[in-house]
């Protein structure tokens, strides 16, 4: 390694390849536009390609790969939930996340940790409850845990919660719960594309969708137009920017989701600990940074400012429940934007419009499910016909009033 | 801290007030179609720019009509919704 190390100190130009190049030009026409270099945006990129054989795809990024949602979130990733869709579609995720480090090439530094969702009454220890339950059914591994078992997996949490907010009756536990490098599944999944043949365009913003017919014609963008047929919108906190261009009303509000992490510390938080109650979830990443997020803003604002409030607030929940942390430093704070849909559940597959894809309403669950999402989006590209994971998922289900109630994202999901 | 002009109590800070949705019509449940009501029960006007809003400020229970940019969190103007401007 110091070898290695010595090399980039002593060379002239960067001695490793680039992960991938940047076009230039764009080509007058792409099979397939894909709206946002994010971690979905990317995977279903790379899937069209891998999976379908659709190579001449272009991804079109208004700033730089993961520069949203796919950098901000706090990188865990479960499949917990509290309905069958749910469980199913993230589990799926979870499955495909696994391998993903092979099957990129690159070390996403995936770490298999635990996650426990706190119950701080007896009515949330039977919520809980009822989550083991479908997930069983499901086959997620997922159960109800006692305080003692809390205590001795957590020994430095406080389970009296500082004696002036509710003690904690037991938890959710969740052996597969895990963490990874956000960025680097965008990475990864780039580069993997890029291989194939897909063109990656940074800086390149989209100003208008060309519609005839109801069919997709094209996407105009600030260096030009693209004649194309297919269009995924994978933009997460912008679809609301992106839907009216093509007339699309949806349930989305966007709210701003913030988080920080502290100093770098030895590992000592092995598991995930998350408190609806308290608004706080927190991990330990494998640079030693404790990472912890809270609840929404609590009003409509499409911008990654921070508060004071917030970070003062979190910190306070934070010393409630690991006093050991009270004289650690906050490093960074930063804000994310969350596309939020009236039942928690995303909004995925096609459209009224012929060719026009959405891939959004990623609220707080986002960064967990971007592998499936990749996968069954350029399934559902591909074939024009909604992918089995996702058709419950679909927009007409406001219509239809058949909502997927997705109460196990709700309060401080993620 | 973030201080919001309440058309009855002046300028409070934020922690005073509740964010209640976009100002909407109700459209006449009988006679709508369903698409018209599912659209009005789910759909919202979520792309960026300045909104006509309901804010409730709690200490004093005011309901009002605030409008504000969504994207600069600026408020524009607030008033009560009876009051409401002629250009508004």
């Amino acid at each position: 390694m110091p070898y290695r190390l010595l090399k980039f100190a002593l060379a002239k130009e960067y001695p490793e390849p680039r992960m991938f190049h940047s076009p230039d030009v764009l080509k007058d026409e792409y099979d397939v536009v894909v709206i946002g270099g994010g971690g979905h945006g990317l995977a279903a990129a790379y899937y069209l390609a891998m999976n379908h054989g659709i190579t001449n795809v272009a991804v079109l990024e208004k700033s730089y790969i993961g520069s949203g949602g796919t950098g901000r979130n706090t990188a865990i990733i479960r499949s917990n939930y509290l309905t069958p869709e749910g469980c199913r579609f993230y589990n799926t995720s979870i499955e495909l996340f696994k391998d993903l480090s092979r099957t990129l090439d690159l070390n996403l530094f995936y770490s298999q940790r635990g996650h426990f969702t706190l119950a701080h009454s007896p009515a949330s220890l039977n919520t809980q409850r009822w989550r083991a339950e479908v997930n069983k059914q499901v086959g997620v591994d997922s159960r109800i845990v006692d305080p003692a078992f809390i205590g001795d997996r957590l020994p430095q949490l406080d389970l009296a919660c500082g004696g002036h907010l509710p003690p904690v009756y037991g938890a959710l536990y969740h052996p597969p719960g895990a963490i990874a490098r956000h960025d680097a599944v965008a990475w990864a999944y780039a580069r993997g594309a890029a291989r194939k043949g897909v063109d990656i365009h940074q800086q390149t913003c989209v100003t208008d969708i060309e519609v005839r017919d109801d069919q997709v014609a094209g996407v105009h963008t600030d260096k030009g137009f693209i004649k194309t047929r297919k269009i995924l919108s994978a933009v997460a906190g912008w679809t609301t920017s992106v839907t009216p261009m093509v007339g699309l009303r949806t349930p989305l509000v966007i709210h701003p989701l913030q988080a920080m992490v502290t100093e770098p510390l030895k590992p000592w938080l092995d598991h995930i600990v998350v408190s609806a109650t308290l608004h706080l979830y927190v991990s330990q990443s494998s640079r030693g940074e404790l990472v912890a997020g809270g609840s929404l803003d609590p009003y409509e604002l499409i911008s990654t400012r921070s508060t004071l409030g917030f970070s003062e607030q979190l910190a306070g929940r934070l010393i409630d429940l690991f006093p050991c942390v009270s004289q650690i430093n906050v490093l960074r704070q930063w804000a994310g934007l969350c596309d939020m849909t009236p039942d928690f559940s995303p909004i995925m597959g096609k459209t009224p419009i012929k060719g026009f894809y959405l891939d959004a309403g990623w609220g707080t669950w986002g960064f967990k499910a971007t592998p499936v999402s990749g996968m069954t989006m350029a399934y559902t590209i591909a074939h024009d016909v909604d992918h089995a994971l996702i058709k419950p998922f679909n927009l007409d289900r406001y219509a239809q009033f058949r909502l997927v109630g997705e109460k196990g994202a709700a309060a401080v999901g993620h | 801290m973030k201080i919001i002009y309440c058309p009855v109590n002046g300028p409070r800070p934020l922690q005073e007030f509740r964010f209640g949705g976009e100002v909407r019509l109700m459209p006449d449940p009988d006679g709508s179609s369903d698409e018209q009501w599912a659209d009005y029960v789910f759909n919202r006007s979520g792309e960026p720019g300045i909104k006509r809003e309901w804010w409730y400020h709690i200490a004093s229970g005011t309901w009002f009509v605030a409008e504000r940019n969504t994207v600069t969190d600026e408020f524009i103007r607030t008033y009560l919704y009876e009051d409401q401007p002629d250009d508004g």
